[in-house]
């Protein structure tokens, strides 16, 4: 077997163990067995974790293509769609959690959350930009789309963005956690300015060049 | 002729000498066994026990503020709480951050617009009240709530020892500054010291009590060792923890959570299920341990009947 599919099918096993966790203290709470299994505010517990979970393979899924460059490690790309993947799980796990647990499928209780409350608003629009690059992330739509699927694709910046100010604003006080993701993101999305920045520095140096020569 | 009667006794049931010799020790052993399971029953019916402190003596049961209501177990109630100057968040984060806290030789002060201002020892603070139980609904303003057994007094009895002046209005309430005990307190997470305060008339409702105890023990350092403040028809952050002033002023105190987000948190914090915070509705609340927020939050947390008078003509939207 190739060394990638090998790292791809541990990957992916890494990525199921915490919604793993979380299904089997779920049940241990339903069926009574422990019921602080999930912490005594398991509603909550469940929120947090699917949150973050979300956060940390975006991050993940970012960090893909500068180690790629870095390494000149080509195949590594081949685990990206797979993470994003996973990224938008945990985010569609998160966005259940909000419907089921936070607002009991109450439509009104819904739409008034997500106009009123701009952490909520931009929570929901962070999950329809990884629902929209989910349903896109398949070999027939980046045939189909062409060079626009790149552009699409980019809009995992903004999702990345949307997520840590998700986190920001909802925070009571301390400020700890998100400010963490806040650097990862930047650090991960500076790289990106940093090298495009560099690549147009060249360009220009060659134009002028053949101007001179 | 010789009848032969059968004995009334058969040899297999005449009991060993040996045995019968030690038949004391045998009804003891049983007795303590008996005993020790009965115990263990009871114990379980409370739901959960204790953490194996030092239990509180004389204190008196059956208050008539008490609710019906399950009480949550004593691991509920421990492992689950908010407690800045320990860890940030609810959940065990103050119960783990809290294991060296040790609230030995605790001093209060009361000052202010007093006539009887003065320094105690707890233990002489504590001394002239009788212990009571009370069960009482709480809510955290992040709309979850537990039903917990605290043991107190009425904090009335602490302002009538203290004589407030004519011009005392309000008290306001310090937690003790110690970032050797309490580690966040070397961060500034929050505006250290936490303070609280309560109307005079807050202050004196029946409902109002000092908390030194829970489940009959001595509190725990994460639930507010060795004296905390609550008022069960207000959100749980008015019950401020580990406090070491009691001050009686005039003016009305700006209590710590509305210092960080003014907007959020105000100086009455009273239970409203009309009045949402600005993150979240307050219209339901989850009863822990629960996964849906299924349980209708009561305005005054239930205690309507008892409070509602103490906020005659206010509005209470502006002053939430």
């Amino acid at each position: 077997m190739k060394r990638i599919t090998v790292i791809k099918a541990v990957l992916f096993a890494a990525a199921l163990i915490p919604a793993a966790a979380l299904a089997y203290g779920f049940y241990q709470v339903y069926t009574g067995a422990d019921p602080n299994a999930l912490t005594p505010n398991p509603g909550d517990y469940i929120t947090d974790q699917t949150g973050t979970w979300t956060l940390a393979l975006l991050v993940i899924s970012l960090v893909i293509t500068p180690l790629r460059r870095l390494t000149h490690w080509n195949e590594v790309i081949k685990v990206r769609r797979m993470l994003g993947l996973f990224a938008f799980f945990y985010a569609t796990l998160h966005l259940l959690t909000w419907v089921w647990l936070i607002h009991l499928f109450d439509p009104v209780e819904m739409i008034k959350d997500v106009a009123e409350r701009r952490f909520i608003t931009i929570g929901m629009a962070t999950w329809l930009i990884l629902f929209a690059l989910a349903l896109t992330s398949n070999t027939f739509a980046i045939r189909r789309l062409g060079r626009r699927w790149q552009s699409l694709h980019r809009l995992v910046y903004a999702a990345a963005i949307g997520g840590v100010i998700h986190y920001w604003w909802l925070v009571k006080a301390d400020i700890t956690l998100p400010r963490r993701w806040a650097v990862a993101v930047a650090v991960l999305l500076g790289a990106r300015l940093w090298w495009m920045w560099e690549k147009r520095q060249r360009h220009s140096f060659h134009k002028e060049g053949k101007l001179a020569g | 002729m010789l009848i032969k009667k059968p004995s009334d006794i058969r040899s297999s049931e005449i009991t060993p000498k040996s045995l019968y010799l030690r038949r004391r020790e045998f009804i003891q052993a049983t007795a303590a066994g008996l005993v020790a399971a009965g115990v263990a029953a009871c114990t379980e019916e409370l739901g959960a026990q204790g953490g194996g402190l030092p239990k509180l003596p004389n204190v008196k049961k059956g208050s008539p503020f008490n609710t019906t209501e399950k009480l949550n177990t004593y691991e509920q109630i421990t492992s689950y709480n908010n407690f800045y100057e320990f860890a940030p968040g609810a959940g065990d984060g103050p119960k783990n951050a809290s294991h060296n806290f040790k609230p030995g030789n605790w001093k209060i002060r009361v000052d202010g617009e007093v006539a009887k201002p003065a320094d105690y020892q707890l233990e002489d603070f504590i001394k002239p009240y009788t212990l009571e139980e009370r069960i009482y609904r709480h809510r955290c303003v992040e709309a979850w709530s537990l039903v917990v057994p605290w043991v107190g007094f009425p904090l009335k009895d602490v302002i009538d020892r203290a004589q407030p002046t004519s011009r005392a209005k309000f008290v306001k309430f310090t937690t003790l500054v110690d970032p050797a005990r309490f580690p966040m307190q070397r961060t500034n997470l929050l505006d250290w010291p936490y303070v609280e305060g309560l109307r005079l008339d807050e202050a004196r409702h029946p409902l109002t009590i000092l908390v030194v105890g829970l489940y009959g023990e001595q509190l725990p350092a994460q639930d507010g060792a060795p004296i905390r403040l609550v008022v069960p028809w207000k959100y749980g952050f008015k019950g401020i923890k580990s406090i070491v002033r009691m001050e009686f002023v005039e003016k009305q105190p700006v209590n710590t959570w509305q210092i960080q987000a003014p907007n959020e948190y105000g100086f009455y914090a009273n239970v409203n299920p009309m009045v949402d915070h600005p993150r979240w509705s307050q219209a339901r609340e989850r009863r822990l341990p629960s996964f849906f927020p299924t349980w209708k939050t009561q305005m005054f947390n239930g205690y309507a009947d008892q409070v509602a008078s103490l906020y005659n003509g206010m509005d209470l939207r502006k002053n939430f």
